[in-house]
């Protein structure tokens, strides 16, 4: 809403400066955009031509003398139009001024043309920035006053302002008056409504039938004969223009008038086009056809609301009026009106023929029928005054949905528990009488209000409290910590683990990354894999009005987004590409809402970690990845055997399913090239994995680690070098190993394949600890230990001491 | 036959030889030989010296004795110190070889990094933890019911304007929408009050969606830190407290705060909080000129957060009375903090994981 100062200023004195006027609303609720400033001109004034002569020198010049109140000054002009008695706008020297042939605003210099002095200049519109024109001088007004500085009298602020739904009423320069006036602590003026009511009653003249009183609460009109059309006064149109509304006739121009002035929108018919005199507002039948203002020709559809004759739709109602009783140069006889229509609906029909126009976007926001005559009698005034007629006596008011007027009551405590500051009755009286609102006092601690017409968005005490608290400013409320009891804290495991797996994740290399929720159809497919026997597969759920196609359904999985991350940041340099990510999947089963379960997730590609000068240079494989896992399991002291798995979104034989206390709790493996090379993955090969967090917080343990205190005995260290099948897990050679009580732990320092051992068969060499709690082992027991470890791992695994050499 | 003289001079010579060549040893072989040579324990010439001491008288005896072990003692005093003082030689000559260049980059394993979202959310969260506020999540696919109508916002509600949903393509049995990305945090306002009856003190962080083109401060999909307090006697002080303690923990203490009314259905009254802009110092221009600042587009304010005393409807619906009870309720944009704390000028940084951009936090 564009507000000119110029206008504001009509309806309530405004005793602070501009930027002030903007900061208050702002604070008030009425957000400024900002402030645009018309004119600003310096050593400008209203001057008065006395005398104009031939330029003694020049043929094309002349020579005027110029009043500007206090002094008569001599000026050189060119323009053809400038003549004695003129009332024009006067720059002296030193006066900035946009000069037409630089291009640049400059300050005026003295100056001699042909001879003689200037002391200054008469301006053009272009001169002072007012237009595109410059073949002439611009003459003011004969009531221009003279002498006065031209930015007072020519020059403007207009607030351009954002309000907020709930503040229709704002959307109206008297509105912002009356806020204006709210925090000024003075009244408003309120506009003229009265007009002479000349002509035959109303009823002889028309009748209007509400067919339809659920969708439109309130319709009035008034009737004007003998109308002129034209051009409405430079006044009126000023203030249109300033507000942002083009200026067209007279006719439509008061409407948009009112509109602005009162946020009432208004409606004139040619009434001489309307059928029979009689006017119907209905639903449009279905299929219904009309041409609106703009020429469009619209299908419409019950329940749209419109305005008829017997013949058919003559307007659209809240949103344009129709074609075929539009007001045109011809028109002498108006029926105006100005109803009350029904905002959902009203908004409803805007969105089915996508058509939004000034007027609805006022009845959307809430009814306000109370309005209604105010804005009508407004407008007639107004119209009588500037394209002549007759107004007939008396209005039409049908009001089917007439109510008791809203009263509200507010009392202090009330104000105090919510506000927490104590405001004295009489300012809260005051206060919300400024608004508009009537006030009644109840005892000495409450005040019964009336709540005007155009403040529809109060109707509870809180609303009352949010005025006296915007009005008297928020600034006046204390600022107090909270000092009620903290309620008591409820445990949330699965929120710790998650975030100890992120820290856990980080630590371990990897990057978080942060991928949208919504994926390509296409890459859900691909990255689907097979899925675990027997389970159900999730329907997918599509956005109904997608972003994009890259946008279109809630993920299932985190892999489209890690390896769209990953095929992303390759293209960068050649860091370890080690990204995850902690976020839901969506999964719908039909039912209800989808569960959305919290999964951590990575992908793994690039060098090593550890790829750096003087070391070996190592891709990223399927064990940095186990790794990763492994540490994170045990820091959260969670047992967990993987297992192989086939699954093909994993590279064939290089995938495994992570099992913990009975149930399956991560995944992981080299990602399928196929994948890859959707993705446009360049890496050679990728690893992905996955928890499920739900699941591993199942799997945690139960209690909290029991110390056990370190033997104090000295250990043996011996190395065992088998050979075994490729076959045999070597897990299970390590659990057999670890299996011995004198065993504290074994550490696989080595795996060999080649020639040094048979076909099908590998070298495992680990380093064994053993130790007692409660002795120093003798050579014999530790020997002893060993064969016995052996002698289980040929017999149950087959496998046997390698002979060295 | 040898004399106690005869003896004396031997040891007084053999000192000055074996000190000498001591000196001259250069290697832990020679150092052994001449061990053995002079202090051997069976033919080291001390040794000899001692044991040819036998055909003395007592008198001389103990001269001889005394003197035969005061040079012994030196020997084994000059031996350890040689050893020692070879020993240094032999460091310092390795350490100068062995030296490293310590502007070369060191072997550092992988270095990982939170996303800066998940940061800020940690931040903001452990201030409002400090005021005792707990955190829980809720869905982000919700209903109508809780994104809106529990939340004041009925169907044909002009409000609705301010939130650009993105529905899902599921019907119900009516034929309606049934599912929507949720729009805000709000919708666990009522899914906590419905479970947990005052006092509530809660912080809800999660991801939100809009329906809306992106740009350089929009994004469809953003996180949401919401808060609710509810209790009786909690009042709009308590509100403009918490939130200043908020902004102080987040920004520091130096950061101004401004609360002005704003509108948001679920509230009332409404609060927006905006802090002083640190672009321009909340002069509305840049330094030294009349530009309008980029930052807060002049104004001098950067809002940060709505917030407002939960609606009396909204207390209402969730069972709670609001004749008893008061609360507030405020909503923060993740990024839109992290845009401000670290000076970033785009928030589509965020969701495109660009390791550039993510290695900086
Ligand atoms: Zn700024």
């Amino acid at each position: 809403m564009k507000v000119p100062l110029s206008w504001l200023k009509a309806y309530v004195d405004v005793n602070v400066p501009v930027d002030e006027l903007a900061h208050r609303l702002t604070m008030a609720g009425v957000e400024s955009g900002g402030v645009e400033q018309l004119g600003g001109w310096n050593d400008t004034y209203v001057g008065h031509v006395l005398a104009v002569e031939q330029h003694p020198n020049a043929d094309r010049l002349r020579l005027c003398t110029v009043d500007i109140g206090a002094e008569q000054l001599q000026v050189v002009c060119g323009a053809p139009n400038v003549a004695v008695d003129q009332n024009i706008a006067f720059a002296k020297v030193g006066a900035r001024m946009f000069d037409t042939h630089s291009g640049k605003t400059e300050a005026l210099k003295p100056a001699k043309i042909r001879g003689v002095v200037s002391e200054g200049m008469i301006c053009s519109v272009l001169e002072l920035g007012l237009g595109e024109e410059h073949d002439g001088i611009l003459v003011l007004p004969d009531d221009a006053p003279l002498g006065s500085l031209l930015s007072d009298y020519l020059g403007d602020a207009v607030l351009d302002l954002e309000v907020t739904a709930n503040r229709p009423d704002c959307l109206s320069v008297l509105g912002v008056a009356r806020e204006v006036a709210a925090f000024q602590g003075n009244r408003i003026t309120e506009p003229d409504v009265s007009y002479p009511e000349d002509g035959e009653p109303i009823a002889l003249l028309a009748t209007v039938e509400v067919a339809d009183p659920e969708y439109c609460k309130r319709y009035t009109a008034s009737l004007i004969t003998g109308i002129t059309i034209g051009p409405s006064p430079q006044w009126m149109q000023d203030r249109l223009n300033r507000a942002g509304q083009r200026p067209i006739n007279n006719i439509v121009d008061v409407t948009n008038y009112v509109m602005l002035e009162y946020g009432q929108p208004l409606h004139a018919f040619d009434f001489d086009k309307v059928k029979d005199r009689k006017v119907i507002v209905r639903q449009a039948a279905p299929n219904e056809e009309h041409t609106t203002l703009d020429g469009i020709e619209r299908k419409l559809q019950p329940p749209m609301m419109v305005i008829a004759d017997p013949d058919g739709v003559i307007g659209l109602a809240g949103v344009m009026g129709g074609g075929n009783t539009e007001v045109t140069e011809a028109t002498t006889t108006i029926l105006l009106e100005s109803a009350s229509w029904h905002p959902f609906n009203t908004r409803r029909t805007g969105d089915a023929l996508k058509l939004r126009s000034e007027a609805s976007q006022r009845f959307e926001k809430g009814w306000r029928p109370e309005l209604s005559p105010l804005g009508l009698r407004r407008a007639t005034k107004l119209m009588l005054d500037v394209a002549g007629g007759t107004a007939a006596k008396g209005i039409i008011d049908i009001y089917p949905g007439q109510q008791d007027v809203a009263k509200v009551t507010l009392t202090l405590n009330r104000l105090e528990r919510v506000l927490g500051i104590t405001v004295p009755l009489e300012e809260v009286t005051k206060t919300l009488t400024t608004l508009g609102f009537d006030c009644k006092a109840v005892g000495d601690d409450a005040v019964e209000t009336t709540v005007p017409a155009w403040r529809a968005d109060i109707t509870i005490e809180e609303d009352l409290v949010e005025e006296i608290a915007r009005v008297i400013g928020y600034d006046r409320i204390p600022t107090t910590m909270l000092s009620t009891p903290i309620p008591l804290s409820q445990p949330d495991p699965a929120r710790e683990l998650k975030e100890e797996i992120r820290d856990l994740l980080a630590a371990a290399g990897l990057q978080e990354v942060v991928n949208y929720s919504m994926v390509s159809g296409q890459a859900i497919e691909v990255t689907k894999g097979t899925a675990a026997e027997g389970a159900k597969e999730p329907e997918l759920l599509r956005a109904a009005n997608p972003m994009s196609p890259e946008h279109e359904y809630l993920r299932t999985t985190l892999k489209p987004g890690l390896l769209k991350t990953l095929a992303n940041n390759q293209r960068h340099d050649n860091v370890p590409q080690w990204y995850f990510e902690v976020g839901r999947e969506y999964l719908f089963y039909g039912e209800g809402l989808p569960i959305e379960p919290e999964v951590a997730a990575g992908i793994m590609a690039g060098p090593g970690a550890l790829s750096t000068w003087g070391a070996e240079e190592t891709a990223t494989g399927f064990y940095d990845a186990k790794g990763v896992l492994e540490s994170v399991l045990e820091r959260l002291n969670v047992v967990a055997s993987y297992e192989s798995t086939d699954d093909s979104f994993y590279y064939p034989g290089r995938s495994a399913v992570v099992t913990a206390n009975g149930q399956q709790i991560a995944q992981l493996g080299e990602v399928h090239p196929t994948v890859l090379e959707h993705f446009d993955v360049r890496a050679e090969r990728a690893v992905y994995f996955e928890i499920d967090l739900a699941a591993l917080l199942t799997a945690l343990p139960d209690v909290g680690r029991r110390f056990r205190g370190p033997s104090v005995y000295p250990g043996a260290l011996r190395d065992l070098a088998l050979t075994a099948s490729v076959d045999v897990p070597a897990a299970k050679v390590q659990t057999i190993i670890e299996q011995h009580p004198l065993v504290a732990r074994a550490t696989l320092f080595d795996v060999y394949i080649g020639s040094q051992v048979d076909d099908g068969v590998r070298s495992l060499a680990y380093r064994v600890f053993l130790q007692a709690q409660d002795r120093t082992l003798t050579a014999e027991e530790v020997t002893k230990a060993m064969e016995r470890t052996l002698a289980r791992l040929e017999k149950e695994l087959g496998a046997t001491q390698r002979q060295q050499g | 036959m040898t004399t106690a003289p005869e003896i004396l001079g031997t040891l007084h010579n053999l000192k000055t030889i074996a000190v000498a060549e001591l000196d001259a040893v250069t290697d832990a072989d020679g150092i052994e030989a001449w061990r053995i040579t002079y202090l051997g324990r069976k033919e080291g010439r001390i040794t000899m010296i001692m044991k040819g001491m036998a055909v003395l008288d007592t008198e001389s005896k103990r001269t001889v004795g005394a003197m035969a072990n005061d040079v012994k003692a030196l020997l084994e005093s000059q031996l350890e110190a040689r050893i020692e003082e070879m020993k240094s030689a032999q460091f310092n000559q390795a350490s100068v070889a062995g030296r490293v260049d310590v502007t070369l980059p060191g072997r550092r394993p992988a270095l990982g990094r939170l996303h800066p979202i998940t940061q800020t959310l940690r931040e903001i969260t452990s201030a409002f933890g400090t005021m005792g506020f707990q955190i829980v999540e809720g869905p982000e696919v919700e209903t109508d019911h809780y994104n809106f109508e529990m939340l004041n916002i009925p169907k044909d509600h002009p409000a609705r304007d301010m939130f650009d949903t993105l529905w899902l393509d599921h019907t119900n049995a009516d034929g309606e929408q049934d599912m929507l990305l949720r729009t805000h945090t709000s919708p666990m306002q009522a899914r906590v009050m419905e479970v947990t009856k005052p006092p509530v003190r809660v912080v809800v962080p999660g991801r939100v969606y809009r329906y809306e083109a992106t740009d350089a401060t929009h994004e469809w999909h953003f996180a949401q830190v919401e808060g609710l307090a509810v209790d009786q006697g909690i009042t709009f002080a308590n509100l403009k407290g918490t939130l200043y303690e908020f902004a102080r923990l987040i920004f520091g203490p130096e950061r101004r705060v401004r609360f002005r009314c704003d509108f948001f259905p679920f509230v009332e009254p409404g609060v927006d909080m905006s802090i002083d802009c640190f672009n321009c110092d909340g002069a509305g221009n840049v330094k030294g000129s009349n530009d309008m600042c980029r930052i807060c587009r002049g104004s001098g304010w950067i809002e940060i957060m709505g917030a407002g005393m939960v609606h009396p409807r909204v207390l209402e619906m969730s069972n709670i009375d609001p004749s008893v009870y008061t609360g507030f309720a405020f909503g923060v944009g993740v990024e839109r903090i992290a845009m401000l704390k670290h000076g970033i000028d785009d928030i589509r940084y965020f969701y495109g994981n660009d390791a550039r951009f993510l290695r900086q936090f």
